[in-house]
């Protein structure tokens, strides 16, 4: 199971990023200004499981207005496109397939579950931190306060709403959103979903539409998160190209245990043939 | 729209998935501009001109829908010899008295009619009593009766008919106009008057939504009637998909309306009566009453009310207890009663769910005011800076006031959130929808329901006390009190009334105590009970019809069975429209009721808003009177001549027609007319609350930027309901204010960094957001830069700052006494403002320099 979130139809109206606060008691994240647009809780993290960016761009000037035809009209940056635009994306983990976080965790706190998305259990949890680089979307976090609060020190991320899925709910940002774009659902129906939109859109001339999370067969092992973009996924600070850190790991092994061997070969060849000399 | 109200939202991303066009008119880029397929910026304050633009586009390449326009507006109806128009007058309409500033509105009656003047009132009110006494208001939806039979020409041709006029009146507001009022540029003008004019007529329709952004001004009724002209030559109105749809501010506004926490009108949009004039409930009913249409019945829906507050004690006798209904004596709204504050001080003030130390204009008046009353009650679910003016409002920091000196005694009384209690939302669609407890509300917290019905047991016990001991009571001046119906059972650990007796008082009972099911039920001989004429049939049956929740795709596409909305469960108010005068649908694609010749009854989709069997070649008797009197082919039935109104000839006390006017502050010169701003305005041009010269009046120049206020979607409106919380307030933490390159470039101000916004009233501080969602303007020539503020904030809560609402200066729309919040102009420099005394000292220098000192402190 997984989410699909199509940035065309979303308002930015952050919904997510507090429905989500509520149902899981993340704690508030700081209460700064920080000057980018109007997102102020920067990026994902810790006390932060969705993540609503705000992108304003200037664009192409706009043509005429499309006769009404009762077909689908272009979103945001089609050929009727503003000559400004302004983005927003609903950010999440991405429940990858091949998780890094989960691959690096020591004490099995992190775990995949039967709905295939990866929790932290915060009672397993030692807070060794290996987790956080090994996430190629920087999404899990240590958390660092508030004082009182029991998981600091433990590493958060968002949970897919485990609680609520064991229940038959979807998780609660999905079921938050006013326009459906948090979509959740099995993955997929999800994708052929997605794909259906970005060839609606690009149909209607929406250039930029793409896809993002969507292939299974991505750097790491696709995701359980995908989105519809409607510019490179640098724009709303994706990494382009996401590659789980682990996914070499038997090679790094083989190869480390290569070199290792070579140099007690060497080692062996050295001693000998000092012997011998 | 998304920002303010992103859960509506979701039905234009609907809309525009199924091949709507979204255009977005605003000053500002915003999350609705977003998603918008087209935005227009546009000056704040010049939506009159925009819209007129639209009309005149209409009209001049004769794109309205002529078999509509003909049948069911105004159009034809001739005007009366001496009307004269803004074309005539440089900007003023016939009867503008200057020195009342205020208009005789006889001249703009339709001609062989002998129609009410504003008020109704059978002796004549003078222009001043009419504005001063909110006549304007006291027509109810009808607007004011009419008798007489106008006279028509279906031609539209006649010099004289309201069609001709209407073209001539708006005939200057071209494109160019358009460009030079509102920095719109001719070419994005007509794209949106191509997109408008090509969705409307027989196959399609329009729908235009709106806010604040259109009532906040001193013209802004008139905005709102622009519109309803463009709807109704465009067939827009009575139709699916048509109509002009006032988003409100929160949940159940509507409501608030409809059963009213407004001074001027009971529920049901009957009027209060004035002292003096409505003596008694005969001369009430006459005065006010519409001879024809639905308004006809005001005599059944008035003694229906009565019944249903003062139950058995009234009678036909006592003439149903009319005389203990309060009187109006006057303008008893909220700024008005802020200026009594100020002026005589004293006196007892209930601020009930409402912030008005943040929320309403000139904060710092509000505040004064608050200081000089006896007694302050404040009920609300957090402790508001109007409960704590007293301690932490700006005046204490500046030394205006002073804690020790201020003789109010502040009574905070924490309220029941809508989770905590029963009890129903009205929304913009006047759908009624049902909500349950869930928790009990947690310590001294209490409903208002409960609030008030033990405030009103214990007031009513005292006073039957008092009277058994031959006191007070004895006068029949406790009788209004000591007589209601006051009966409501209560159930629960907290004795709280029945929400849902409340609503079945509000529907109405018949003569042997069963619910009524229909307004058309209601009689005037005391029979019928009834708290709110529209109301009835909420409760049918005995069945809370608010609480039905059938899923939409088990049901009709109207949905009918989801909630109730007033009156008769319409969805679309007018819906006879959308059939011809033959009674058949405009066409197959917009088919909503019709006329079916074999059943004899109108039939469709909706609950036909039209007596159900009246035929649509019936033509009323001369001598008709109310429903009777409405024709088979006039769909306006609360209208006294069954017409949409495109010329006003009552109701309005600024106007027929809409005109642009500049708002009370403008940065220009009315390029459309001589006369600046709207003539019948309100001002309170004193100390504290002093306007700002306006175009090219010496010290125009100290205030030299537009000014706009606003809300965000993380924030609700004077911020109790936001700020209090951490996951609303982490998302938007700051004030900031909201500029376009240009303007930071000019004033030096710094992204992220501080900025300080001065006008007459008053300086706040707030930090810089530089961006291209906000863009200047050329207008006449001229570049203008536009300032954004939003204005959740205060002292109080987990982020605080800066009320942008202490920057406005009270003026008001002379029909409705709503301020003017949306557009000043202003002052902006880089840095934080100063502190202490010195604030005054700076705002002091602004206003010396500016010439509009005058010796205040």
């Amino acid at each position: 199971m997984g989410f699909f979130t199509d940035t065309s139809v979303c308002i930015g109206c952050k919904a997510c990023e507090v429905a989500c606060k509520e149902w899981n008691h993340v704690p508030e994240d700081g209460l700064s200004l920080t000057g980018m647009s109007y997102d102020n809780s920067v990026g994902l993290g810790a006390s932060t499981w969705r993540h609503v960016a705000f992108i304003e761009q200037p664009v192409a000037p706009p043509g005429p207005l499309a006769t009404p035809t009762g077909a689908a009209q272009p979103g945001p940056g089609g050929a009727e496109a503003m000559s400004f635009r302004w983005l927003m994306e609903s950010d999440v983990c991405k429940h990858c397939t091949e998780a890094g976080c989960l691959d690096v965790c020591p004490t099995g706190a992190l775990f995949r579950t039967e709905f295939n998305s990866v929790v932290v259990q915060n009672d397993i949890c030692n807070g060794c931190g290996y987790c956080v680089p090994a996430c190629p979307f920087g999404v899990i976090g240590r958390r660092e306060e508030p004082d009182h609060d029991a998981a600091v020190g433990l590493a958060q991320k968002c949970t897919l709403c485990y609680d609520r899925l064991r229940d038959d709910l979807e998780p609660a940002c999905a079921k938050a959103c006013p326009t459906e774009s948090i979509q959740f659902g099995e993955l997929a129906q999800l994708r052929s979903r997605a794909r259906d939109r970005v060839a609606t859109l690009q149909q209607a001339g929406v250039a930029g539409a793409r896809l993002y999370g969507a292939d299974p067969h991505d750097g790491v092992g696709g995701t359980g998160a995908m989105f519809l973009l409607l510019d490179e996924p640098e724009v709303y600070g994706l990494p382009p190209d996401p590659q789980v850190p682990t996914r070499r790991l038997g090679r790094l092994w083989r190869q480390a245990g290569l070199a290792a061997g070579t140099m007690a070969a060497a080692a062996a060849v050295a001693f000998l043939g000092g012997g011998r000399s | 729209m998304a920002e303010c109200h992103p859960v509506g939202f979701q039905w234009v991303m609907e809309a525009k998935a199924r091949g709507a066009t979204i255009i977005h008119v605003d000053p500002r880029f915003t999350r609705t501009s977003a998603l918008a397929d087209l935005h227009v910026p546009l000056r704040v304050g010049s939506d009159i001109a925009f819209l007129g633009g639209l009309i005149n586009y209409v009209l001049s390449n004769g794109l309205e829908f002529r078999e509509y326009v003909t049948a069911y507006t105004n159009a034809g109806t001739i005007l009366r010899e001496d009307a004269a128009d803004t074309e005539d007058l440089d900007g003023l309409f016939s009867g503008y008295d200057a020195d009342e500033h205020g208009y005789d509105t006889d001249t703009w009656q339709y001609e062989g009619t002998v129609a009410a003047p504003a008020g109704g009132q059978r002796d004549r009110p003078s222009k001043r009593s009419s504005k001063t006494a909110a006549k304007s208001e006291t027509h109810g939806s009808g607007g004011p009766s009419m008798r007489g039979t106008p006279e028509v020409d279906e031609t539209l041709q006649h010099p004289r008919c309201v069609f001709q006029v209407l073209k001539r009146h708006f005939a200057r507001y071209t494109p160019e106009m358009v460009a030079e009022v509102c920095g719109v540029p001719p070419e994005q003008f007509t794209k949106v008057a191509e997109a408008i004019t090509r969705n409307s007529g027989r196959e399609r329709t329009t729908a235009f939504a709106y806010a604040v952004g259109w009532t906040h001004h001193t013209v802004g009724v008139q905005y709102i009637r622009t519109a309803a002209i463009l709807q109704a030559l465009l067939g827009n109105i009575g139709r699916p998909g048509g109509g002009i749809l006032a988003l409100r501010g929160h949940a159940s506004i509507q409501g608030s309306t409809d059963i009213p926490t407004l001074f001027n009108i009971l529920p049901g949009y009957i009027p209060m009566p004035h002292a003096h004039e409505h003596l008694d409930l005969a001369s009430f009913i006459e005065a006010d009453a519409g001879t024809k249409g639905y308004w006809g019945n005001m005599d059944a829906y008035t003694v229906s009310l009565l019944k249903a507050w003062w139950g058995d004690a009234a009678t036909e006798a006592n003439d149903w207890c009319f005389d203990y209904l309060p009187r109006l004596t006057g303008d008893h709204g909220t700024y008005n009663t802020v200026m009594r504050q100020l002026d005589q001080g004293g006196g007892g003030y209930f601020v009930v769910g409402e912030n008005p130390a943040v929320g309403s204009a000139n904060g710092g008046m509000q505040r004064r005011g608050l200081a000089n009353l006896d007694w302050l009650v404040v009920r609300d679910l957090v402790m508001t800076e109007t409960a704590t003016f007293w301690l932490d409002g700006p005046e204490i920091a500046t030394g205006e006031l002073r804690t020790d000196d201020i003789g109010t005694e502040v009574f905070v009384f924490p309220a029941a959130a809508h989770t905590e209690k029963d009890g129903s939302f009205t929304n913009t669609q006047r759908m009624l929808q049902w909500h349950h407890q869930a928790v009990e509300p947690p310590g001294d917290a209490r409903s208002e329901l409960w609030f008030y019905y033990h405030l009103g047991r214990i007031i009513r016990d005292k006073l039957a006390a008092a009277g058994a001991d031959g006191g007070s009571s004895a006068d029949d001046l406790d009788r209004p009190v000591l007589d209601l119906t006051w009966d409501y059972p209560t159930e629960g650990p907290l004795a709280e009334p029945s929400a849902q007796a409340v609503l079945a008082e509000i529907n109405g009972f018949g003569p042997d105590g069963s619910p009524l099911s229909a307004y058309t039920q209601l009689k005037a001989d005391g029979s019928t009970r009834c708290g709110c004429w529209i109301y009835c049939g909420v409760y049918a049956d005995g069945v809370n019809h608010a609480d039905r929740r059938k899923p939409g795709q088990d049901q009709s596409w109207v949905a009918p069975e989801w909630g109730w909305a007033w009156p008769a469960n319409r969805r679309i108010l007018y819906n006879r429209a959308s059939a011809d005068p033959e009674g058949r649908p405009w066409s197959e694609r917009k088919a909503y009721v019709w006329w079916d010749e074999s059943q004899g009854r109108w039939t469709g989709h909706d609950v036909p808003d039209f007596a159900v069997d009246k035929r649509p070649d019936y033509q009323a008797p001369p001598d008709a009177i109310g429903p009777d009197a409405i024709a088979g082919n006039e769909p306006f039935i609360m209208q006294s001549d069954g017409k949409a109104w495109l010329w006003a000839p009552a109701g309005l006390v600024d106007g027929p027609l809409p005109a642009h006017y500049e708002p009370e502050e403008s940065p220009l010169r009315n390029p459309l007319y001589g006369q600046q701003s709207n003539p019948a305005r309100e001002t309170y041009d004193r100390p504290g609350n002093r306007y700002h010269p306006s175009d090219s009046e010496p010290g125009a120049e100290v205030y030299p930027h537009v000014l706009t206020t606003y809300r965000l979607t993380e924030h609700h409106t004077a911020g109790g309901m936001s700020r209090t919380l951490p996951y609303l307030s982490e998302l938007q933490p700051e004030p900031f204010c909201e500029v376009s390159p240009e303007l930071a470039a000019t004033a030096g101000l710094e992204h992220g960094g501080w900025a300080t916004i001065t006008t007459s009233r008053t300086a706040v501080e707030a930090r810089v957001l530089v961006t291209e969602r906000l863009q200047p303007l050329v207008v006449a020539g001229r570049t203008i830069h536009q300032v954004g503020l939003p204005y959740h904030w205060g002292t109080n809560g987990l982020t605080t700052g800066d009320s942008a609402n202490d920057l406005i200066a009270i003026s008001l729309d002379p029909n409705v006494h709503i301020q003017e919040t949306k557009v000043a102009t202003c002052a902006i420099t880089a840095g934080r403002r100063p502190r202490g005394p010195a604030l005054l000292d700076h705002v002091a220098r602004y206003r010396v320099r500016a010439g509009i000192d005058g010796g205040d402190q």
